[in-house]
């Protein structure tokens, strides 16, 4: 049990120190595609994390939809409109101490809120070893089938959307 | 098992950061890219509390929070080739029609 205990919290973390490395990457790169590669490390990170909770069928979808699916659409569009370095106005610079200030304020008040919120949650839990993607698919398709039938049409809108807006204007 | 408390915490600071890129960054690929790190730090929080309760309500809304984010980034970069088109750029500052 203890020794269980230390492994899984080591991997955690690891996998959270390479989540907020990537993310203080995405922000203080210079260059949208090294921010788009920092972004993939959070991904793949957190994909690690919800191995490490015992949500296999999440992790996958997040690998494949989010590191391949979405971050190749970005990387596309990087290369696509050849965006180069973003430049900063001395105001934009200045914005950024106060913003920081915030932020931290945020984070905090957010974390103690919903950390207080767990801790009484934390006496219901148990291990993490269901065997949660054949459940998962039966929620999915008994109890979320309305919602899921509607994501269908969400996703049918989308390609709709994108494909009229990113046309060429006929002259 | 690590607490669910440690989970909740990284979600907490990946979604701060998420925010001071928002508000930080000019270049709205990267902006754009922020709203989805922001969109991660929330599915964490989801698994977290899924697992804590041992329900899986929680991963089958992160599932459908990873369909919305699809579809958002499908129509957000598609308005983004629109504005690179019409403005000749993607600074943010630079596309200010609407600025007195």
């Amino acid at each position: 049990m203890g020794w269980e205990m230390t492994a899984s919290l080591v991997v955690f973390f690891v996998l959270a120190a390479l989540a907020v490395i990537g993310a203080l990457s995405l922000i203080i790169q210079k260059h949208p595609i090294h921010s788009a590669l920092s972004l993939i490390v959070v991904m793949v990170a957190l994909a690690g994390l919800y191995l490490l909770m015992g949500a296999e069928f999440v992790a996958a979808v997040q690998i494949i939809v989010y590191g391949g699916a979405i971050m190749v659409l970005f990387v596309f569009v990087i290369m696509l409109l050849n965006a180069g370095v973003e430049e900063h106005t001395s105001i934009s610079k200045m914005a950024g101490v106060p913003g920081l200030l915030l932020v931290v304020a945020l984070a905090g008040f957010v974390a103690a809120a919903i950390a207080r919120s767990a801790a009484s949650v934390q006496s219901v839990s148990q291990s993490g070893t269901m065997s949660s993607t054949k459940e998962i698919s039966g929620m999915i398709f008994k109890d979320f089938v309305y919602p899921f039938e509607l994501t269908s049409f969400l996703i049918l809108v989308a390609i709709l959307g994108a494909t009229v807006l990113a046309q060429r204007e006929k002259s | 098992m690590v607490p669910t408390n440690y989970y909740v915490i990284l979600s907490a600071i990946l979604f701060g950061l998420g925010v001071f890129a928002f508000i930080f960054k000019r270049n709205i690929i990267t902006i754009f890219m922020s709203i989805e790190l922001m969109l991660n730090a929330v599915n964490l929080a989801f698994v977290a509390f899924s697992q804590a309760l041992g329900k899986l309500d929680g991963q089958v809304f992160v599932l459908f929070v990873i369909v919305v984010a699809a579809a958002e980034a499908a129509v957000g970069l598609g308005i983004i080739i629109l504005i690179a088109r019409n403005r000749q750029t993607l600074n943010v500052e630079r596309v200010d029609l609407l600025k007195l």
